[in-house]
């Protein structure tokens, strides 16, 4: 199934020197120096303390969709800079560079375990997984092929939430995602948001939200406030675990809180739920 | 304590010496009048000259103004009458979101506004204007009343964000925004936002979901707050004006998006200089934009709200 990882990691078996660092790499979690080909075929979940760390829109893809299955759609939409903004041309470049994608956002569909869904990936390596006009265009045209085809919608969220350089027009891609959720909503098409590290601020106050089943990544950062803003903002103390997955299962905002191994099967049990199989 | 802006200081001036000829015609009897209605003449030459030229940091500082008029002081001069509801009957009542009846030209209708407070003692009441989750989930059951009886609804925008502490995060304030953003597009009824003061991002947004928005001349409507987009851009937020100037959350900027539908002018020298004036100018703008959407069904209402939407963004086709 994770062909392309096993193909990735092969290489560094040759013991090139160039690639000796390849062969290692760090936990975010613990820290500890994993051999990269335990952790790949982990799926880059630390093995000795259990932290998901990040993956990208494709390897995410390579998780879920049956392979060979996925097609992608609408990779034509990509962000323009309609408010001229500093900088934003070139960090829409980096964002290109950083990712190997044309925008933040990856859609199209594929089957999950046999049924046939729309997916609908994030990538946080492009400009922290923003959200800006291309993403919100990406993300309804999703949920209306979606609503066109009958289909059940899977959209993986990771994101720092609406992006500042399109101002005014970034934040109303929070109401148009949510128009289009609301179509689905009424048609009784599902749609399952799985939020995974970090899903913040716009993209976590829009569309993120308004599933009708909320799955979450272990650990994943999952909140409204930015840590600057809302440290700013802190009278009451936050508790250790603030703005994690766990905290927000436990106070009632995410169904289930799943490790990355059991993702693709619960996915699949919950979409049979929805599909009558 | 009246606070005044640097770029009104002269004005103030101008204010206070004709207060004080004022002042010298009823206790002493001496008739100033032509020395009044020179400086007078005067002050408003100079209101124009300075309103011409506000950058957008000067019209987030007016958003911003202490003695702006804030939801209620609209409330009171718009409607004939207003029976405020409390609570969202699920955790309690969020001081910072205000709802209830009222009844526009005789005509029931719905209105939910952020308020700011004037005093101290009232801004912590009402939390600086910032909505926790039970403030729009208050809004939400006011404005499914208000869809149960037929009734249209009007927001009045005016927040600086929605409130970002720990009990927020806690209730679920990015879903008691995302619910309402998404439930707001189906809601049976007219809705029309008017944004007063600052629209603060996604707790603005959270009321501000309708089928005409307006926004007054001196009103700013944004993304991210320019101090908070300094210091991410430049790491100092003492940039915030350069960051107002790029963020474009302008009134003309949020109408030439099609973001907002129609500009209200403010009174000259803005909206805190004659509130009752603003007031009425804010009335029969809802009086010409309300009328005609209850004219449209139910099907075409909602869907016209909903093409209203999936227009909004700007992007590319990319060269293959
Ligand atoms: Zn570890």
């Amino acid at each position: 199934m994770q062909r392309g990882w096993f193909a990735r990691h092969r290489r560094s078996e040759e013991l090139n020197l160039d690639e000796m660092n390849d062969a290692w790499v760090k936990c975010n979690g613990c820290q500890q120096i994993l051999f990269a080909r335990d952790f790949e075929r982990n799926l880059k979940v630390c093995p000795r303390c259990g932290h998901h760390h990040r993956l990208s829109a494709r390897e995410r893809i390579a998780l879920l969709a049956d392979e060979e299955t996925f097609v992608e759609r609408d990779a034509e939409v990509v962000s323009a800079d309609p408010l001229g903004f500093p900088e934003y041309v070139d960090k829409l470049n980096r964002g290109k560079a950083n990712s190997g994608l044309p925008e933040a956002i990856i859609s199209g569909t594929c089957t999950l375990s046999g049924i046939p869904i729309v997916l609908a990936v994030q990538d946080f390596a492009f400009m922290g997984g923003s959200m800006g006009s291309a993403v919100g265009e990406k993300v309804v045209r999703a949920m209306e092929y979606a609503l066109e085809q009958r289909l059940p919608i899977v959209i993986c969220s990771t994101s720092g939430g609406a992006r500042m350089q399109e101002g005014l027009l970034s934040l109303m891609q929070m109401a148009k995602t949510c128009a289009a959720a609301a179509k689905l909503h009424e048609a009784g098409v599902p749609y399952i948001s799985v939020l995974t590290d970090p899903t913040m601020a716009g993209v976590l106050a829009s569309y993120a939200s308004v599933g009708d089943v909320v799955i979450a990544e272990p650990g994943a950062l999952i909140g409204f406030a930015g840590q600057r803003v809302a440290q700013q903002a802190q009278v009451i103390k936050p508790p250790p675990n603030f703005q994690t997955a766990e905290f927000q299962l436990e106070h009632g905002m995410v169904d289930i809180v799943v490790p990355r191994k059991e993702l693709k099967h619960t996915l699949s049990r919950v979409l049979r739920f929805f599909t009558g199989g | 304590m009246r606070t005044v802006l640097d770029f009104e200081k002269p004005i103030a001036e101008l204010d206070a010496n004709i207060e004080a000829l004022k002042r010298i015609t009823a206790e002493q009897g001496i008739d100033k009048s032509e020395e009044i209605a020179a400086l007078e003449r005067d002050r408003e030459r100079l209101l124009r000259e300075i309103f011409r030229k506000l950058t957008p940091w000067d019209r987030t500082l007016l958003a911003r103004h202490p003695q702006r008029p804030y939801t209620l002081d609209y409330i009171r001069v718009i409607f004939d009458d207003f029976v405020e509801l409390h609570g969202d009957r699920q955790f309690g009542d969020d001081g910072a979101v205000i709802g209830g009846m009222a009844w526009l030209n005789e005509k029931p209708v719905m209105v939910i506004g952020q308020q700011k407070g004037r005093d101290l003692k009232e801004r912590q009441r009402r939390n600086f204007g910032m909505a926790k989750p039970e403030g729009y989930r208050k809004a939400l059951r006011l404005m499914y009343l208000a869809e149960k009886f037929g009734r249209p609804v009007i927001t009045f925008v005016d927040t600086p964000a929605a409130d970002p502490g720990v009990e927020s995060e806690s209730r679920g304030i990015s879903e008691a925004i995302a619910r309402n953003l998404r439930e707001m597009m189906m809601l049976k009824v007219p809705i029309v936002s008017v944004v007063i003061g600052e629209g603060g991002s996604g707790g603005a947004l959270g009321i501000a979901v309708a089928d005409r928005v307006l926004m007054q001349e001196y009103a700013i409507y944004s993304v991210i707050p320019p101090e908070g987009c300094a210091a991410i851009l430049w790491r100092d937020p003492k940039r915030a004006p350069e960051a107002a100037e790029a963020l474009k959350l302008t009134a003309q900027d949020a109408l030439r998006f099609g973001v907002v539908d129609e500009v209200v002018a403010e009174p000259l020298g803005g909206a805190h200089r004659d509130p009752l004036a603003a007031a009425q100018m804010v009335k029969e703008a809802l009086l010409k934009h309300l009328p005609p959407l209850q004219k449209l069904s139910v099907g075409k209402l909602r869907e016209s709200r909903y093409e209203r939407y999936r227009n909004l963004g700007v992007w590319t086709v990319a060269a293959e």
